[in-house]
């Protein structure tokens, strides 16, 4: 079973949703990026994104677009962000690592060669922006060959017609981006992500999971209710970014997670 | 070249929007639906006579086409080697070819029942192109425009917001081409329902490389029946200008099967294409990669972390090429070379001089390529180069780099 599937069963059998934290990789430098990743899941985040940083990140808001030119800035490079996860699998074996990000940097490394080496850093799922199933042969099924669930987005523009296209090759969970828009800007309204999640329910036994306009405590709980979990980005990311201390940035996360765990 | 793999080099792209292995649909989930209801759209409009029916109309009384094919005399006997002959796009309303594809993709939108159309442009020509049609059919305009071209191209920032546009100045990365595109991209996945892209070059997701294309494909077509005309037979090389390519692959798309034709692409080589990076020769300098929803040759680094190009000119100021384009580099239909910014405004006031004509800096490139081959080939070798653009919005560029202070 892999660590994400392990991660849900457990979460089913306490009877908690999942909470799913975004940070960049490297961001605002590799040092206090790795003490922030192997804090968080103490901070009670059952899923770790680790934003994989890239020069044109075309759905991402302001943000996490600044966050991923900080972590450039300082040399972060994909072979440093596989050493991240490395990093947290010496005192972690059970949370979780998606590597999300665009395709290129994976590209330029080789898919064959990337796939191995995230395998072997203790990368479990991905969730590359710029793959539609349209392009499932570039990494997708690959990546499922290779034992790492390939995570897909599906959106309020993602019709029943399209949904089983969406759904097939997908494994790990289903990331349903609540907003037509990119990361970091508008929020999400419990009351159109209800019935979204309960289509998508409909269509498939894997956990869905909201993510995009969900900035604090309350609105993680409201989402959590109405799906199997929430994720949050932009909002840890901007007290990264505003050269907060790790401390205060994972007492932000804890109030993040118990908010979704009360969902 | 691997000639006998193909009955054409005019069937792509492929079912999947791939030249070889180039193009593709390499976009974010919600902009799929869009994407593949454009293609229907397309697919539908380019089988119906009476959308190209509208096209044309508009062609001949709204652009003015067909645009002249001009025997360079001068030129040509101060080059002392081939007839150049230049395709004259940049008579053409709005001063460029850029309005060619956009009337297509504008009477497109119309069908959709779209109100609202983004686009995003470098040198500016693309964005005034697309705020003059918008204008025309009362859409409401949005033009992303890197905050470095906004700067060095303020006269067609000016029109833009004339004829009715909102300008949105873009500021990240280094505020070119790529970045406008980028941003067009967020803007897009954020307006799904009422905005249509108007991409300006043969680039992006499929099907934009191929339906661009199309709509450019009229400057080769004349210029097939232009030649012909004139020196009743095919020409024996064109080249022309290469940013994302739409203005080169509408001249070459309609000889790719005529093995006589020499086709090259031109690609600015800014300071010299070296290791600095100080050009934006994807073709010489870059490798392939995945950039703003298609494969192409890209400017990278070993990470795949996207380089920004460097060119006098904003028009040729991006970091990949549209994917046909990798793909006929790669099978070897067509060749790519580089010229610097020093050669292109060298080419620049040469065409002022002997042809009383100020050509844009991105055809100066076209040009100045032309002024190294032309004496090297036989007096009745007849070459073709695409005047895309006019070179109003250039002068202040050229004065600078020239050392004439333009203040009055």
């Amino acid at each position: 079973m892999s660590r994400i599937d392990a991660k849900f069963a457990d979460l089913k059998a306490r009877g908690q949703k999942a909470f799913v934290a975004y940070v960049m990789a490297g961001d605002p430098t590799y040092d206090t990026s790795v003490e922030i990743v192997k804090g968080l899941p103490a901070a009670g985040v059952d899923i770790i994104e680790l934003g994989l940083p890239f020069t044109d990140p075309m759905a991402d808001g302001t943000t996490i677009q600044l966050a991923g030119q900080r972590a450039l800035a300082g040399h972060m490079t994909l072979d440093k962000t596989l050493n991240i996860a490395r990093e947290l699998r010496k005192t972690d074996d059970t949370t979780p690592i998606v590597l999300m990000g665009y395709y290129n940097p994976i590209y330029s490394r080789g898919v064959p060669k990337f796939l191995e080496q995230a395998a072997e850093a203790g990368i479990d799922g991905l969730i590359i922006v710029d793959l539609p199933p349209e392009e499932d042969e570039e990494l997708c099924l690959p990546a499922q060959a290779a034992g790492i669930n390939f995570i897909r987005l599906a959106t309020p523009t993602t019709d029943d017609k399209r949904l089983p296209k969406v759904l097939t090759n997908t494994s790990g969970f289903l990331y349903y981006v609540s907003v037509t828009g990119i990361t970091g800007t508008a929020a999400a309204q419990t009351a159109d992500v209800a019935p979204e999640v309960a289509r998508i329910k409909s269509h498939t036994d894997l956990p869905v999971i909201v993510g995009f306009g969900i900035r604090t405590p309350e609105a993680a709980e409201a989402i959590a209710s109405v799906a199997d979990g929430a994720v949050v980005g932009s909002a840890i990311v901007e007290k990264i970014g505003a050269g907060e201390s790790v401390a205060d940035v994972l007492a932000f996360v804890k109030s993040l997670a118990d908010g979704c765990h009360r969902g | 070249m691997p000639e006998d793999l193909f009955n054409s080099f005019m069937n792509g792209p492929d079912e999947k929007g791939r030249f070889g292995d180039f193009g593709g649909r390499f976009v974010s989930e919600t902009l799929m639906p869009l994407i593949l209801s454009l293609e229907e759209e397309y697919e539908k409009a380019k089988t119906d006579d009476s959308f190209w029916a509208e096209m044309n109309d508009l062609w001949t009384h709204y652009v003015g086409r067909p645009s002249p094919l001009y025997f360079a005399e001068r030129l040509t006997d101060h080059l002392g080697g081939a007839k150049v002959y230049m395709k004259r796009d940049e008579l053409n309303h709005t001063g460029a070819h850029k309005i060619n594809n956009v009337l297509g993709q504008i009477i497109l939108a119309r069908r959709m029942g779209k109100t609202r159309i983004i686009a995003e442009t470098g040198a500016g020509q693309h964005g005034v192109a697309t705020a003059t049609v918008c204008a025309k059919f009362g859409l409401k305009c949005v033009v992303y425009m890197g905050a470095h071209d906004v700067e060095r191209q303020a006269p067609n920032v000016f029109r833009m917001r004339l004829l009715g546009a909102e300008v949105v100045p873009v500021t990240s990365g280094r505020g070119t081409l790529k970045d406008a595109m980028n941003d067009a991209l967020r803007d897009w996945v954020t307006n799904v329902r009422d905005t249509f892209y108007c991409i300006g070059t043969v680039a992006g997701p499929h099907p934009y490389p191929a339906m661009v294309r199309d709509f450019q494909a009229i400057i080769g077509k004349e210029t097939r029946e232009q030649m012909h005309a004139a020196e009743g037979r095919l020409p024996d090389t064109l080249i022309a200008a290469i940013g994302g390519g739409s203005n080169a692959m509408g001249l070459f798309f309609p000889f790719l099967d005529d093995k006589s034709v020499n086709i090259i692409g031109v690609e600015a080589g800014g300071k010299g294409v070296n290791a600095k990076m100080e050009h934006c020769a994807s073709l010489t300098g870059g490798r392939p990669g995945v950039l703003h929803g298609n494969r192409t040759y890209l400017l990278q680094d070993d990470d795949g972390q996207i380089l920004e190009g460097f060119s006098i000119s904003a028009g040729l100021d991006y970091p990949g090429i549209g994917p046909e384009h990798a793909w006929l580099h790669d099978i070897g239909r067509a060749q790519y070379v580089s010229i610097t910014d020093v050669e292109a405004l060298e080419a620049f006031q040469l065409s002022c001089a002997l042809e009383g004509i100020i050509p844009a800096l991105e055809p100066s490139h076209a040009l100045a390529h032309v002024m190294k081959i032309a004496p090297t080939l036989p007096k009745d070798h007849l070459l073709v180069m695409n005047m895309c653009g006019r070179g109003d919005k250039d002068i202040f560029t050229v004065a600078k780099h020239l050392g004439f202070d333009m203040k009055i």
